[in-house]
């Protein structure tokens, strides 16, 4: 048990106790950050129901194709994510290694796609504030749910951009041979992270792209 | 249940595509009122999973779905208590100030 020991802080019993105490931490942060989302969540809500056909027309300006891809490459990392904590679980060092690089790698793609959608927004001139150029009676709140839009996915993407970053540093430790299946708790708390953001763009994509598809 | 493991993570992330795929498609179906509702279900269905096996919460101790549970109690706070007010507004023929 030595090399466990080695691993427990001194302020812990043990390395169960240790465990929990790093899996509810997260759990509170990620609670926190439901909060975070849920303040632009409840504004989007509140102004979907006051100008339903404006949103429902806005969101016919976003590229559904390029957001359900996004939707399957963040899945997809997600997958890789779990495979590298059950490589960690089971000190497979080679699919833990190999899991966290694809893990980078998706996350990358997701943001590659972002920011092409980005960019075809600032050149149909759906940019609140710097360059929008809708016009008509709805053109306010249609420029309120670009700014949401704005908002949400630049929110999620600095989520992700953090999360690639921490992958980054877990692989370089995993790749040093800091984990082992009796202590791998960092790569646990990484995975939660990961999911989390994940599951704020499943809620991301009805939201902004699909609804008022059915009008188009 | 299954025990956790590849196959299990394979066959929820199958799973997650095909909600995915079924989300976009029923979106150009005019639902009318049901539309978000069917979307909401279908986005709730999926975050479930993501928490339940790739987030090993139907492995975690009670504290830990206190915690979760909690974020998404004071996210229905927020939500109801200001759609409660927004959704309200009309009802009483209240001149504007």
């Amino acid at each position: 048990m030595a090399e466990h020991a080695a691993a427990v802080a001194h302020q812990f019993d043990d390395a169960e106790q240790q465990r929990g105490a790093v899996e509810l931490g997260i759990w509170i942060f990620l609670a926190t950050e439901v909060m975070f989302f849920g303040g632009m969540f409840t504004a989007f809500t509140a102004y979907r129901w006051l100008y339903p056909e404006a949103f429902a027309h806005a969101s016919r300006h976003l590229d559904v194709l390029l957001g359900g891809t996004n939707t399957v490459v963040l899945i997809g990392s997600s997958l890789t994510m779990v495979l590298a904590v059950h490589g960690a679980r089971e000190g497979r060092r080679g699919l833990l290694l190999s899991c966290l690089a694809l893990t980078m790698l998706l996350g990358g793609v997701f943001l590659g796609i972002k920011a092409v959608e980005w960019t075809h927004k600032w050149e149909d001139g759906l940019v609140p504030g710097l360059h929008f150029t809708l016009t008509g009676a709805d053109a306010g709140p249609e420029e309120l749910f670009f700014f949401l839009y704005f908002a949400l996915t630049g929110v999620h993407a600095l989520h992700l951009v953090i999360g690639i970053a921490v992958v980054g540093v877990i692989l370089a430790l995993a790749w040093r041979g800091d984990y082992t299946p009796a202590y791998h708790n960092p790569v646990e708390v990484t995975g939660l992270y990961w999911h989390f953001v994940d599951i704020v763009w499943i809620f991301l994509l009805p939201m902004l792209y699909l609804i008022g598809r059915h009008g188009a | 249940m299954a025990h956790s493991g590849p196959r299990l993570y394979v066959a929820v992330f199958a799973a997650l595509v095909v909600l995915t795929v079924v989300t976009v498609a029923v979106s150009y179906v005019d639902l009318g009122p049901g539309s978000v509702v069917v979307a909401l279900a279908i986005a709730c269905s999926k975050a479930s999973l993501v928490l339940l096996f790739f987030m090993h919460l139907r492995d975690s101790p009670g504290l830990t779905w206190l915690v979760a549970g909690g974020g998404f109690f004071w996210l229905a706070i927020l939500i109801g208590l200001t759609m409660s007010d927004v959704m309200t507004r009309g009802w009483l023929p209240v001149a504007a100030p």
